[in-house]
């Protein structure tokens, strides 16, 4: 597939954002098809929020929040496993494949397992084919 | 409260087939606390047949409300507004609340989106446990406060069965012997005497023997002249 994917990534302040800031500090391109969309904990990431972003064509979402027992707000992470687990279950039943959603556990300083998170996604889409109501192409 | 929980999404879809302009009604009571039909479920719901509409082409008009109680007219009638010019409401009520606005909106078709399962209470967050049977004649004083008729999963009402083990019963380990609790309650309570009262074979009469049941309050039903008075209601 080669047109432009667009991928959406919710990511919590306190951890995530730092990991693609240190992918920037290592020089760690990741592809500019992702649109990171800072928040303050992950749990504050609505099954709502998810389902628009899939609505407005995303091609794949991703919930990046901090690391499993660790996180800045307590149980924010653990939250958004619920409600990402909730949404897959729902695009499983609408036959647009769960796997286009998907969270990621991920500590400031690690900028490498941000990228390879975001290359998981890209390559998803690559075999999932396009959200068929992405509206760009 | 009454416990529920939302039919499959693919079975709703099906449902809501050959309509279009579909009212998603949820109910702020009992089906909002076990997290089957409150506002929030409401807005989940309404977006997943969205999403749904979108990719099917379906050109669904999605829109959505939640009534204080569904159960009742007074706030059913509050909605007229909102069904008109709809096509079907699918109702994530209790199929009270469902049987309650196709009686006032004989017009359009009300559709579960819900299955009511039991009158309960919430164990933990997310987990609810049937907890009575309505079965028209309460037995909870001799029991501990404990209902044989629903958490013995054969109704006994004197003492437990042969396949109450450890405290549990046989028909799964994570389900206690309800005869185990009910003696256990009653011996904290002080009232193991209670166990030696023969309890009869139970009266089913009250409970799903004739029909539909219906109850009478003399002090609340309205006479003929309060009716001319007050208004009908």
């Amino acid at each position: 597939m080669s047109q432009i994917k667009r991928v959406i990534g919710y990511c919590c302040e306190h951890g995530a954002i730092g990991a693609a800031e240190s992918a920037g500090v290592e020089r760690r391109q990741f592809s500019p098809e992702v649109l990171i969309i800072p928040v303050p904990c992950v749990g504050r990431v609505d099954v709502l929020h998810l389902l628009q972003a899939f609505r407005e064509g995303a091609d794949a979402v991703f919930v990046a929040g901090c690391l499993e027992k660790n996180c800045h707000h307590l149980y924010g992470n653990i939250e958004a496993r619920k409600r990402v687990d909730q949404v897959k279950r729902i695009l499983d039943s609408l036959g647009l494949s769960g796997d286009r959603l998907e969270l990621f556990n991920l500590a400031s300083n690690q900028g490498r397992e941000f990228k390879v998170s975001v290359d998981v996604m890209l390559e998803r889409v690559e075999r999932l084919g396009p959200n068929p109501l992405g509206v760009h192409r | 409260m009454i416990i529920g929980e939302q039919k499959p999404l693919k079975e709703i879809c099906d449902i809501l087939e050959g309509h279009r302009r579909i009212l998603v009604a949820g109910c702020r009571s009992c089906v909002a606390i076990c997290l089957a039909g409150g506002e929030k479920e409401v807005g989940i719901l309404a977006e997943s047949l969205r999403l749904h509409s979108d990719l099917q082409g379906k050109s669904w008009e999605i829109d959505e409300v939640t009534v204080e109680r569904q159960c009742e007219k007074e706030f059913v009638h509050d909605i007229a507004s909102r069904i008109e010019g709809k096509d079907a409401v699918l109702s994530i009520a209790c199929g009270v609340g469902a049987q309650t606005i196709q009686a006032m909106y004989p017009k359009v078709r009300a559709l579960p989106g819900l299955n009511t399962s039991n009158m309960g209470a919430p164990e933990q967050p997310g987990i609810f446990l049937e907890k009575c049977g309505g079965c028209g004649n309460c037995v909870l004083h001799l029991t501990g406060g404990i209902c044989p008729i629903v958490r013995c999963a054969k109704s006994l009402l004197n003492g437990p069965c042969g396949g109450s083990q450890n405290g549990k019963c046989e028909i799964g380990k994570d389900t206690p012997c309800a005869w185990e609790e009910i003696y256990q309650s009653l011996k904290g309570l002080g009232r193991l005497d209670l166990l030696e009262a023969n309890i009869p074979p139970k009266d089913w009469t009250p409970s799903r023997s004739g029909g539909p049941r219906k109850i009478f309050r003399p002090e609340a039903v309205m006479t003929e002249d309060e009716k001319q008075l007050r208004g009908q209601r």
